[in-house]
């Protein structure tokens, strides 16, 4: 049994199909990427699988359990965590405050959960900031933020939304690197979307490939960048204008 | 205080590296530093005590009797405290359910008639109908919400704000009904007075007071020092985070409107053997809640705190400078000074 498993799920906004009919697999300790042009659904689709919105149809299972438009805090208990694209810090608090909320949110006593949330502070490269407010902080620091917040809530499942974007290439890669020890020594299955094709290609097991709501293509991150149709999504209708 | 981001405020981490080694000192702050945001709140409390004493001072020039003043600034500590209890829970629900409550200071009116009950019928000491009215306020509150207001979360701010208005006439009405228009009163047996420096304070004032003033103690503890003041900090601060991290918003915004309906039932406790009871008094203590908590911040809970007390002096001396007119006077210029001087409160706000 897939950890996590996604079925014909849609989504309309009036009238704009903004998730057609996806389907996907995750299994345990792997490692998915998503990828697709903007306004390909990604997000939309990230929001039907962690609750923030329920689907027109279909279903999201998590170790077989359906969560289908379950609400946001009760996909989180069930193990899964997810990154918001655009932060959601609590900003009057400390960072170490807001990864201790995850904790205790999950049942974890107030001290054990401070204990916890700097444990993970640590690992996310933020223990300098730790007793500063999360509004202090810059973009890449929020975006590491929100990073410890779904760690502290110790998931099964992690949803990143574009957890490098706005990072710079040297500050990429060891938060690449975190990625990878979270699966192989936390075992934590990892679903992902990004628009860096280096860290696509890195770290996925298999890449989903988004257009227009529609699963494209999936596969090896290598079979999925040597597919024409991939070049085209991204670069536009490049062959029938090219060389004539 | 070694900690070098102590003095220095969070350096940027958008350059250098996302390693935990030393950060790069070529940055350039951005932000503003913790220590700047102390020095801005000891900016303001200097101003705040400066135009006390100057305020101060002219109430001893208009009046020229130290007893006088001395009289009106502990009157008008004493009941700033129940003030200050009366927003905090106002400005609670306002930081938390982004609801601004106008049916307040009805409840508060419920939380006086069952002090009136309480003293009438059991001829109980009227604190102790706090043990009553604090719990009883509380399931009110957390029922209020729960099928009441939870319909209208999310929708646009005038809905909550009629039905809590409609709420107020509707409670307001139901205890006239009830009890009639005629004042009750629920005094303390055998109530007298201390001498401070020659002005005198009534045992039941320093008591309410006193209470007041541990119950907001309690409720900033509980803020502060627990997994569900956590939470409610949390969702004010961000309530899509919140539920992404695994909090039951919902809950949430109950525990919060109960939590904040249950200072309204203390502090009516505390004030009921110091004013005369009608169905009408809670809307006093609505308005002067409201002024409070502009004044403190819209969803600061010290500020709130801070502001009860600065209002409750405000009302005092007030009486001094125009005596034989409503003390509300004093209290509405403060506040449209407030209003247009610093519109966002003397500590900005932070729930």
């Amino acid at each position: 049994m897939s950890l996590l498993q996604v079925d014909n799920v849609s989504k309309t906004f009036r009238g704009l199909k903004a998730v057609d009919d996806v389907s996907f697999t995750v299994e345990e300790g792997s490692i998915l990427g998503i990828i697709g042009p903007n306004g390909a659904g990604k997000t939309t689709l990230f929001n039907c699988i962690a609750g923030a919105i329920a689907p027109d149809t279909g279903t999201v299972r998590l170790s077989g359990t359906d969560v289908t438009g379950a609400a946001p805090h009760k996909v989180s208990k069930a193990g899964m965590a997810r990154t918001f694209q655009l932060m959601k810090p609590f900003g009057s608090m400390s960072v170490l405050e807001n990864v201790a909320v995850a904790a205790m949110a999950h049942g974890t006593s107030r001290r054990a959960a401070t204990d916890a949330a700097a444990d993970v502070v640590e690992r996310v490269g933020l223990s300098r900031w730790r007793d500063a407010r999360a509004d202090g902080l810059p973009t890449a620091g929020l975006k590491r933020l929100e990073l410890a917040r779904a760690l502290a809530s110790r998931p099964r499942v992690l949803l990143l939304d574009e957890v490098l974007a706005g990072l710079l290439p040297a500050e990429r890669l060891p938060v690449m690197d975190l990625l990878e020890t979270l699966r192989s020594q936390d075992g934590v299955t990892l679903v992902f979307v990004e628009h860096i094709m280096a860290a696509v290609m890195r770290l996925s097991d298999s890449v989903l490939v988004l257009e227009q709501g529609r699963v494209l293509t999936a596969g090896s991150p290598a079979e999925v960048t040597r597919d024409p149709r991939v070049i085209e999504a991204y670069l536009g209708e490049e062959p029938a204008g090219a060389g004539s | 205080m070694t900690d070098p981001t102590r003095e220095h405020g969070a350096p940027p981490l958008d350059r250098g590296t996302v390693s935990t080694e030393e950060p790069p000192q070529t940055t350039q702050l951005t932000t503003p530093a913790p220590g700047g945001r102390r020095r801005a709140v000891a900016v303001r409390v200097a101003a705040v005590v400066a135009i006390a004493v100057v305020a101060l001072g002219l109430a001893y020039w208009r009046t020229g009797n130290e007893v006088v003043v001395t009289q009106a600034v502990l009157t008008g500590l004493m009941i700033g405290g129940v003030y200050g209890l009366v927003a905090m829970g106002l400005t609670l629900i306002f930081g938390v359910l982004d609801i601004v409550n106008f049916a307040h200071g009805a409840f508060l009116a419920v939380a006086l008639y069952i002090t009136v009950e309480m003293v009438g019928r059991f001829g109980a000491h009227p604190y102790l109908a706090l043990l009553v009215s604090v719990p009883l306020m509380f399931l009110l509150g957390a029922a209020v919400q729960r099928f009441i207001l939870s319909g209208a979360m999310g929708k646009p701010l005038e809905n909550q704000l009629l039905i809590t208005l409609g709420l107020a006439l509707l409670i307001d009405n139901g205890l006239l009904l009830f009890y009639g228009p005629n004042p009750q009163s629920a005094r303390l047996p055998n109530d007298t007075g201390i001498n401070v420096f020659g002005a005198v304070v009534t045992v039941g004032r320093l008591l309410a007071f006193a209470v007041a003033l541990v119950l907001a103690g309690l409720l900033y503890l509980l803020l502060q020092r627990t997994r569900l003041g956590t939470a409610i900090r949390a969702v004010a601060a961000n309530d899509s985070g919140a539920q992404m991290v695994g909090i039951d918003t919902r809950r949430i915004y109950m525990a919060t409107f109960a939590i904040g309906t249950a200072c309204a039932g203390a502090a009516g406790v505390l004030v009921a053997p110091l004013v005369t009871i009608e169905p009408t008094t809670g809307e006093l203590f609505n308005i002067v809640a409201f002024v409070v908590v502009v004044l403190g911040g819209m969803g600061n809970v010290v500020g709130a705190l801070v502001g009860g007390l600065l209002i409750g002096l405000t009302e005092q001396l007030g009486a001094l400078y125009l005596p034989g007119q409503s003390p509300l006077l004093s209290v509405f210029i403060v506040f449209v000074l407030v209003l247009f001087l610093r519109p966002q409160g003397l500590f900005g706000r932070a729930a």
